[in-house]
């Protein structure tokens, strides 16, 4: 495909205002969630599993209707005009959406036949996007051949078959190995990059957000936490995230008044577990203060991690939970 | 108006397709006619001496019960199509896309319909091999794949919207193998209604299953009574419509789900 095949669009290419949904007895899935997305842009949906990002996806992409507020796509609003949106975006599920028993080939031809495409234009596409994602030698094989990253290759490329302005991607790298999710990433920057093409993305993988998102907006139990650009979210958190590890949770007391003690050096401190996380503006040159200060309280230390600010650090001092801790339970 | 032929077209050549991969799936699904037409035929050979035959051979009066029973069981299959679908995500793929949503019924409707004339031609080949003469003629050998269709289209129909609704693999498994078999033996699939007990006779009267025979039983004798094979076939395609309706309505009950 040839760079700014996509016209650009003046409106954002995604508006959401107070989305609210609740599922049958009363599962609040959404309670009021907005943010939008600049018109060729990448847009990060971050939270854990059950934070809203595919309901919000699934009413984006007309499968699902809000109980309250707005959502429009290019301007288009989902509830008024749902075909003149599914006319204009691609979706790629969380799950890969492909027809095992028919060839990569055919599945891509009838995804463009649904929209209406036909003829030499098709085809021409379908090899387009076969050779774009290294399929063309399989292209003849039933699906249920593929190995997982094909088929989530497939996946993507049915999704851009009609060469939609505005692509959602359900956490698309879920479950691929790194080699695979490598490559997705690749086929992702290039979406935005070359061809111009608005991508809103849901993940729970924070690496995953911080290198290919322009925007981050986290979401937790149905409601927006914060948004900006990974820099700008990182860039809140001042100095170096430290991570104490305890022996066990039952000295976590103790610790806590300890290093509280540690004339304010550490800041934004919080316990989970047998974990206690703190800032520090200098990560390495706290460590053995904070150790000896642990040593007189008497407490056993683990042990000591210094890193970085992440998009994980943003989660936690946001949500007051850890990121990894809260990633479980089904997906909504 | 091209769309609203072509889609549901490019949807049934989906399914023609992976037929057409497995052409052992047609083979298998000719087993269970065969146990009947071959072995309960010739077990229960000699019941035509009864007086509510009226002198037909039982193979006469047992093929075209067959047939539609085979019917029925195929097309009970249809929701598990959509149960797979469903779990693979492709679905909610074609629901996001601008096609019509009654293109993705119609179009499997139409396999439904192509496969069960295939079966119904194959059918009735093995019953001749087994002794049935089908001397009603070619339009009335026709009318009894028609019954079969229409009620092969109803019985998809309803085993989509127990799909979309229900979401359950097993259940729609059930409910086909729940359903099938009293239904037809409340028909005269097996017996002819003059030897029922009365409210057999009551119920087999409003049993589409027993329209389907006995539309399609005309094909098998020299005087085909055309009143009676138009009147169960209108019947059958009233309702194939209104399962199909209960069937589109299905979809919105799916999404309100999602």
């Amino acid at each position: 495909m040839t760079a700014a095949t996509v016209p650009a669009l003046e409106v954002p290419a995604v508006q959401v205002d107070g989305l609210e949904k609740t599922y049958g007895k009363g599962v609040h899935a959404l309670r009021g969630v907005s943010f939008s997305v600049e018109s060729g842009a990448v847009l990060a949906l971050l939270g854990p599993n059950g934070a809203g990002k595919t309901t919000t996806v699934k009413i984006l992409s007309t499968l699902s209707r809000p109980d309250a507020g707005r959502a429009r796509v290019a301007g288009i609003d989902v509830l008024a005009d749902p075909k003149g949106v599914r006319r204009i975006i691609g979706c790629v599920g969380q799950k890969d959406a492909v027809d095992l028993e028919a060839t990569g080939r055919e599945n891509l031809v009838l995804q463009g036949q649904l929209y209406g495409m036909s003829g030499a234009d098709l085809r021409q596409r379908a090899d387009e996007l076969l050779d774009r994602f290294g399929l063309t030698d399989a292209a003849g094989r039933i699906a249920r051949t593929y190995s997982g990253g094909m088929r989530r290759k497939l996946s993507v490329a049915m999704g851009l078959v009609h060469r939609p302005r505005v692509l959602f991607l359900d956490e698309p790298t879920t479950g691929l190995d790194p080699e695979a999710r490598a490559e997705m990433w690749a086929e992702v920057a290039r979406l935005s990059a070359d061809d111009g093409m608005s991508v809103l993305l849901t993940t729970h993988y924070l690496d995953e957000a911080d290198h290919l998102a322009d925007r981050v907006v986290i979401i937790d139990e149905g409601l927006v936490v914060t948004e900006g650009t990974p820099n700008q979210l990182k860039s809140e958190l001042r100095g170096d995230a430290i991570q104490v590890e305890l022996v066990s949770a039952a000295s976590s007391g103790q610790a806590l008044s300890a290093l509280g003690a540690l004339d304010g050096r550490l800041r934004d401190m919080t316990c989970i577990g047998r974990a206690i996380h703190a800032r520090v503006d200098d990560g390495a040159g706290a460590v053995p203060g904070v150790l000896a200060a642990l040593e007189r309280a008497g407490v056993p230390v683990a042990a000591v991690t210094v890193s970085r600010p992440s998009l994980d650090d943003v989660y936690l001092s946001h949500t007051g939970r850890a990121f990894h801790a809260a990633n479980n339970g089904d997906s909504r | 108006m091209s769309t609203l032929v072509m889609q549901p077209t490019h949807m049934a050549v989906r399914y023609m397709r992976a037929l057409w991969r497995q052409p052992l799936y047609v083979v298998f699904q000719l087993v269970q006619p065969m146990i009947w037409l071959f072995l309960f035929g010739q077990l229960f050979k000699n019941i035509d001496r009864l007086p509510g035959f009226g002198g037909t051979s039982y193979i006469d009066y047992l093929a075209p019960g067959v047939l539609v029973m085979s019917a029925l069981l195929s097309n009970g299959w249809s929701g598990t199509m959509y149960i797979v679908d469903m779990e693979r995500g492709v679905l909610d793929r074609f629901l996001s896309s601008p096609a019509r949503r009654s293109s993705f019924l119609l179009g499997q409707l139409g396999y439904w319909a192509v496969l069960t004339v295939i079966q119904s031609v194959i059918l009735i080949g093995l019953s001749m091999l087994a002794g049935a003469r089908f001397d009603g003629g070619p339009l009335s050998v026709i009318a009894l794949i028609a019954a079969a269709v229409l009620l092969g289209l109803t019985m998809a129909c309803l085993s989509n919207a127990m799909a979309l609704r229900l979401r359950q693999q097993d259940t729609v498994i059930a409910a086909n193998v729940l359903l099938v078999l009293p239904l037809c033996f409340v028909s005269s699939v097996f017996i002819p209604t003059a030897l029922m007990p009365a409210w057999i006779q009551t119920v087999a009267r409003f049993n589409p299953v027993n329209w389907a025979v006995e539309a399609g039983r005309q094909s098998l004798v020299a005087g085909v009574d055309w009143s009676i094979v138009l009147t169960r076939l209108g019947g059958l395609a009233a309702l194939a419509l209104v399962f199909g309706w209960i069937a589109v309505r299905s979809y919105r009950a799916y999404q309100r789900s999602v």
